[in-house]
């Protein structure tokens, strides 16, 4: 290490983006916890000493607002269906392309797999809405030459989450599928040699050798993963504005939806409740990860 | 692992069939957005366009300015590349190799940063902007985007590989800090800028939440917001919303194609998109 000539020297490199981090993150964090205990409407930005504190009564509010509670369960559902779903198929990807196939050939499903990690969410939903289009739509117009009728996906209660997912885990496994390959690359040889004149079958050597030695990109990508799903918004938002009969309202879509009627003060409760679960659950994820 | 020949047909096929889906929705959305509407609704569907027209992108430029979007895009986009390059190396640097007081506390308070969703920031950052009567304009959209932890993270870790002889051989030299810095450091770290510069670029150009609340009039919306507000306003008219989707898109696509070692190395060092 070494150390600057004059003291706080360092300083000088750090200082101007931390007065800027303080201004523009570490002071609105903590406003936006202040402002979850306080009546805050989009109409006292103007004079801020209009704004009344009211205590834990947001709090109490989101508990008995259906639609709120309504909202926190379709984001459980959806994490806890996304998972499993975008860390198995990246797996499987990843395993597949690790299987000895060709360098070209395995580099460009990679490519073609990650793509839609890459891309704008809001440009994937608009797709998505036109390819699940009862009538127009190509899922429908491709179910119709098998001879089945496809149910109106957006527009059904019982297929739009489920329709949200698929898109979601279509377009998240491949950051996954990146993360394990690099992790199986780093696999010793040697491992997958000794279980086989053991007498190890590939099923076998695949929950005795792989599924362990990736334990910890599995971890990585399980947190990692979680703190995002737990924050799905713009899907919902362009696919189906939350419906039908708030089937799709995500928990960041409803506080999105609160910000935008000017609840500040109600939307910020709810926010903070998200943020205190995301932390929550990420430190549980880790802690059972790692000591087991 | 050995494998026979028909395990890999096998294992080909079943990629291919993979990549045909992944790809399938971007090509049916590529191609539509040539059709006029007759055709997009027309059963059976065609799957290459027998009328190509380029329609839908002459109406969406006039009607809903994506020329514009498009350009504040792009200005927005890269004064968050431009931040981030700055900031994050030269606060990576302070971190990686000078001594500070308070330095730790200081980096793993930025480093928490990082945890924080979006929609929590975004109510009270809004409030502060509107205070500082920067809604509705590019400094106010741009501002928070500039300072990002995820810039200073990788620009440490990369700095902090560098050998600390070269310093001490500069400073013997009699240069100052900052001629170091600009002279020394900067220079050799254009491989970590360049994969920070794309991951900045990318989240840029994507992100929707807080530019949708800060730009309130046409003239600032970015592409994601313009998309979002078409979809609203001609939620069934999917000729112009399919070919609003490739304007987004199509940009990210070719950086990608073209660039894509930097991507996976960018995943590879950081873990983080």
């Amino acid at each position: 290490m070494i150390h600057a000539r004059r003291t706080g020297l360092g300083w000088v490199f750090v200082l101007p983006f931390l007065l800027m981090f303080v201004v523009f993150y570490l002071g609105p964090l903590l406003a936006g916890l202040g402002m979850s205990f306080t009546d805050f409407r989009s109409t006292d930005v103007a004079d801020v000493l209009g704004v009344d504190p009211v205590g834990v009564q947001n709090y109490i509010r989101l508990a008995q607002d259906e639609a709120m509670v309504k909202a926190a369960v379709n984001t459980l559902v959806f994490v806890v269906v996304c998972l499993p779903l975008t860390i198995g198929l990246g797996l499987a990807a990843a395993v597949a392309l690790n299987s000895g196939i060709g360098r070209l050939p395995a580099a460009f499903f990679r490519l073609g797999y990650y793509l839609p990690h890459i891309t704008s969410i809001i440009g994937i939903a608009v797709a998505w809405k036109f390819l699940l289009e009862p009538e127009a739509g190509l899922v429908n117009r491709l179910l119709e030459l098998i001879g089945v009728q496809g149910p109106a996906w957006l527009q059904d209660q019982r297929t739009a989450l489920p329709s949200i997912i698929a898109m979601t885990a279509w377009r998240g496994f491949g950051f996954d599928m990146v993360v394990f390959l690099a992790a199986l690359q780093g696999i010793p040889r040697e491992l997958y040699e000794a279980a086989e004149v053991d007498g190890a079958g590939r099923r076998q050597r695949f929950w005795s050798i792989t599924v362990p030695q990736l334990r910890p990109v599995i971890l990585f990508c399980t947190v990692y993963s979680t703190v995002g799903f737990l924050q799905f918004m713009e899907e919902p938002l362009v696919m189906t504005g939350g419906g039908p009969l708030n089937s799709t309202l995500s928990v960041s879509l409803a506080i999105w939806k609160q910000f935008g009627v000017g609840n500040y003060g109600y939307a910020g409760a709810a926010a903070t409740v998200l943020f205190t679960v995301i932390i929550a659950l990420a430190v549980l994820q880790l802690r059972i990860g790692r000591s087991r | 692992m050995k494998r026979t020949r028909g395990q890999h047909v096998i294992t080909y096929v079943g990629l291919a069939a993979g990549l045909l889906l992944v790809i399938g929705p971007f090509l049916w959305a590529g191609l539509s957005s040539f059709k006029p509407e007759s055709e997009i609704r027309r059963d059976p569907p065609t799957l290459l366009p027998e009328t190509w027209t380029l329609g839908n992108y002459a109406e969406l430029l006039e009607r809903v300015h994506i020329g514009q979007a498009f350009m504040n895009s792009m200005i927005v986009a890269l004064a968050i590349v431009a931040g981030n390059l700055l900031f994050g190396s030269m606060v990576g640097y302070g971190f990686a190799k000078l001594q500070f007081r308070g330095k730790n506390v200081v980096f793993a308070l930025v480093l928490a940063q990082m945890a924080v969703p979006a929609i929590v920031l975004m109510m009270p950052q809004f409030v502060l902007i509107a205070k500082l009567g920067m809604v509705n304009t590019f400094l106010g959209i741009i501002l928070p985007g500039l300072i990002n932890p995820l810039g200073v993270f990788l620009m440490r870790q990369f700095i902090a590989d560098l050998p600390d002889e070269l310093i001490h051989a500069a400073r013997v030299d009699g240069a100052g800090e900052f001629r170091i810095f600009f002279r020394i450091i900067l220079p050799l770290c254009r491989p970590a800028m360049a994969t920070l510069g794309l991951i900045t670029f990318l989240g840029a150009w994507n992100n929707f939440l807080w530019p949708a609340v800060v730009a309130q009039s046409e003239d600032l919306y970015t592409l994601p917001v313009a998309l979002n507000i078409l979809n609203f306003a001609e939620g069934t008219h999917y000729n112009l919303l399919v070919a609003g989707s490739v304007i987004v898109i199509a940009p990210i696509l070719i950086l990608f194609v073209f660039l894509q070692r930097f991507f996976i190395q960018g995943i590879a060092t950081s873990g983080i998109k």
